[in-house]
């Protein structure tokens, strides 16, 4: 395999992710954790694509899944925002219910024949060498998930709403004061995101993964929520940790083919462990130790691309009495 | 006055003897209430999949109690619950999420297993069991602390940290069934070569339940009731999970506390993974720890951490997922509604309990 043909693979494959980590990227903007990613990830992917199939109609398929992926989240609204329960508890319960609810409701539908999206080459931008294979030669899910990752970093940092939405997340208190309502802008957030999320599992089960059985999505929401600390909570860090993901994943399957002694499946947990200790060493006291001995603005530098810091009021409950 | 109160009706006269239930504590209508709400939901779903409900709870019953063989599994399935419970009270009470506990009891698993490999044919059984259980004590307390450090100074949530804990212990467990440890011949998913009869712990008849798991995860019970109800250790894990910033200053060392509730949750969990592999499975399998430590979150948040709760909660929840066995054998359902009935109860008591602190709000809001 070629070096583009690994990049374009990684594309196709971090795309559900890139839906699924930019929506959670909202609702942790705004203060919220919604923990239900694998859940509604599973629960949106089986909907869209029995909806998709039965009406024979992607775009029903899409909206369906985009409406579930909305009415999990209003739960986790709900919990964590009127009645103040534990966001990480409701959210947890929810991604072990959903996917269990998944496969349950899911069961008629496991390994059946469905519709996809199908694949639209964008016209002269195609033939542009390298660049056109790699990102115009798709299908129309994949060019939305660039207009979200533009669009929603356009958002967050050049708009009115934008700065709304980040006061949201980062002080309540003073966003009350300035006349915002916190409380519906976290309903509208938390909604709109798992809504994203919803998309997500649809362009897995009619895209990316095209088809439905159980456990479908294999981890990928806990790696959605992984991507967004990775990413530092803005959409285009995210987005690049999401591709990150996607090439280790293709690399794997090229890694395999090569080494061929080790087994598939470590080569698919690789990608997983590899995110995670990206994680831990990006966040840790040891990366101040290891930089120690460069110059001090060389370091801040390297601090200040590396070190995320999440929204001050991310997962505390906002009393707007 | 007196007078008055013999002019009631008969119905009257009958609702006075259900007084008793307005002095009950508001909490316990909600309580009441989201269980009702739960068992309709479930209802709700059952018939959306087109099955019956009655059939259901019918089947389910069936597959857990219906005959001692089935009874048994619930018991073998209530050992490993029971201890990861008990492992997830302490991080609990400590204020830590520990989502890692998949993979502390598959560290513990692959600990034993590598025990059992190792010993040589012909060592007293005996001992060589009992070694395998202290060495998943090791393995999975390993596996907690590391995950606890990856947390304190790594600074990762230790929900990530848990997470990326439990693909690195499922990728290991993986390499080695598919790799190193391979049955002659063939890999497969269904797990290395299994040991001989000697070296599983001694059940009951041709059943699955082992009376010696079954004790060791009821000393584990009374061990943490204690631990947490009874000592000075107990009181400071709840310190430091109540306020972290109060108990530092107050001079608990927070820290060591942490790591240390790591460091015991890992040890039992890793109990759990070595029965899975001496007592259930008799080898290793990919899979070892069955979404059992997820189901023992599950248990430790609807117990609201409370130690005294565990037995009857987890042996609820273990019933479910073997009952829940029968239901693609007898009516073609889907194992999984098991996992959605559990996910409910704790869901609506989340929520319930979340209603219940809000009209105590308003309603105290409205005497003042």
């Amino acid at each position: 395999m070629d070096i583009i043909t690994i990049l374009a693979t990684a594309i196709a494959t971090s795309t559900p992710l890139i839906f699924a980590s930019i929506g959670e990227t909202i609702t942790e903007r705004a203060g919220v954790i919604n923990l239900s990613a694998e859940g509604t990830i599973l629960m949106s992917a089986m909907t869209g694509f029995a909806v998709a199939k039965f009406s024979n109609n992607l775009l029903l398929g899409f909206g369906a899944a985009a409406l579930v992926g909305a009415a999990i989240a209003l739960v986790v609204a709900v919990g964590a925002i009127t009645l103040k329960q534990s966001q990480v508890s409701i959210g947890f319960v929810l991604a072990l219910m959903c996917s269990d609810l998944s496969s349950f409701l899911g069961n008629p539908v496991v390994r059946v024949e469905g519709i996809t999206v199908p694949s639209f080459k964008i016209p002269i931008l195609e033939n542009i060498p390298i660049l056109g294979k790699l990102l115009f030669q798709s299908d129309l899910l994949v060019y939305s998930s660039y207009i979200l990752i533009l669009g929603s970093w356009f958002y967050f940092y050049r708009t009115q709403g934008g700065l709304i939405l980040r006061t949201v997340g980062e002080q309540p208190a003073a966003a009350f004061a300035r006349g915002t309502n916190v409380i519906k802008m976290r309903y509208i957030y938390t909604l709109l995101g798992g809504a994203l999320m919803g998309i997500a599992g649809a362009a897995f089960s009619l895209d990316f993964k095209a088809g439905w059985s159980h456990r479908h999505t294999a981890g990928y929401g806990w790696i959605a929520l992984a991507i967004v600390i990775f990413g530092g909570w803005n959409p285009l860090r995210v987005a690049l940790g999401a591709y990150l993901f996607g090439i280790l994943q293709s690399l794997a399957s090229v890694a395999q083919s090569a080494i061929p002694d080790v087994p598939t499946q470590v080569f698919n947990t690789a990608p997983f462990v590899l995110m995670i200790l990206m994680l831990a060493l990006t966040s840790g006291k040891w990366l101040d130790r290891l930089i120690s001995a460069l110059p001090r603005s060389v370091r801040q530098g390297i601090l200040n691309t590396v070190r995320t810091t999440p929204p001050a009021s991310l997962g505390r409950v906002f009393d707007q009495d | 006055m007196r007078s008055e109160e013999g002019l009631h009706s008969p119905l009257q006269n009958f609702l006075q003897n259900f007084q008793f239930l307005q002095k009950l504590p508001r909490a316990t209508y909600f309580r009441i209430g989201s269980f009702i709400v739960a068992l309709l939901f479930i209802g709700a779903v059952i018939l959306l999949s087109s099955g019956s409900p009655p059939q259901v709870a019918m089947g389910m019953w069936n597959g857990a109690f219906g005959s001692s063989d089935r009874f048994a599994r619930v018991i073998s399935t209530l050992c490993p619950l029971l201890l990861a419970s008990c492992g997830l009270i302490f991080t609990f009470t400590a204020g830590l999420y520990n989502l890692g506990i998949e993979g502390q009891i598959t560290a513990g698993a692959i600990a034993s297993t590598f025990l059992l490999r190792m010993i040589p044919e012909g060592f007293p059984p005996a001992i060589t069991i009992t070694l395998a259980i202290i060495a998943g004590i090791v393995g999975g307390g390993l596996w907690g602390l590391l995950t606890g450090f990856l947390n304190i100074f790594g600074k990762v949530s230790e929900i990530f940290a848990g997470l990326g804990m439990n693909f690195t212990a499922q990728g290991l467990a993986l390499y080695l069934v598919f790799g190193p440890w391979k049955r002659s011949g063939v890999a497969s998913m269904s797990g290395t070569e299994p040991f001989s009869d000697a070296l599983s712990l001694p059940t009951v008849g041709n059943t699955e339940f082992s009376p010696i798991a079954l004790a060791i995860a009821i000393v584990a019970l009374i061990v943490t009731a204690i631990a947490i109800r009874a000592t000075y250790y107990g009181l400071k894990l709840k310190a430091v999970g109540n306020n972290l910033r109060a108990a530092y200053v107050l001079g608990i060392p927070a820290i060591s506390q942490m790591l240390s509730s790591f460091l015991i949750c890992g040890a039992l969990a890793g109990i759990a993974g070595s029965l899975q592999v001496v007592a259930v499975f008799h080898r290793l399998i990919p899979n070892v720890s069955s979404n059992l430590g997820f189901l023992a979150l599950l248990v430790v948040m609807l117990i609201n951490y409370n130690p005294f709760w565990v037995l009857p909660i987890a042996f609820l929840f273990s019933s479910l997922n073997v009952g829940s066995l029968e239901l693609p054998l007898s009516l073609s359902l889907d194992s999984s509604l098991s996992g959605i009935i559990q996910g409910a109860l704790l869901l609506f008591a989340i929520l319930g309990e979340g209603l219940a602190k809000l009209s105590k709000e308003t309603g105290s809001s409205q005497t003042n």
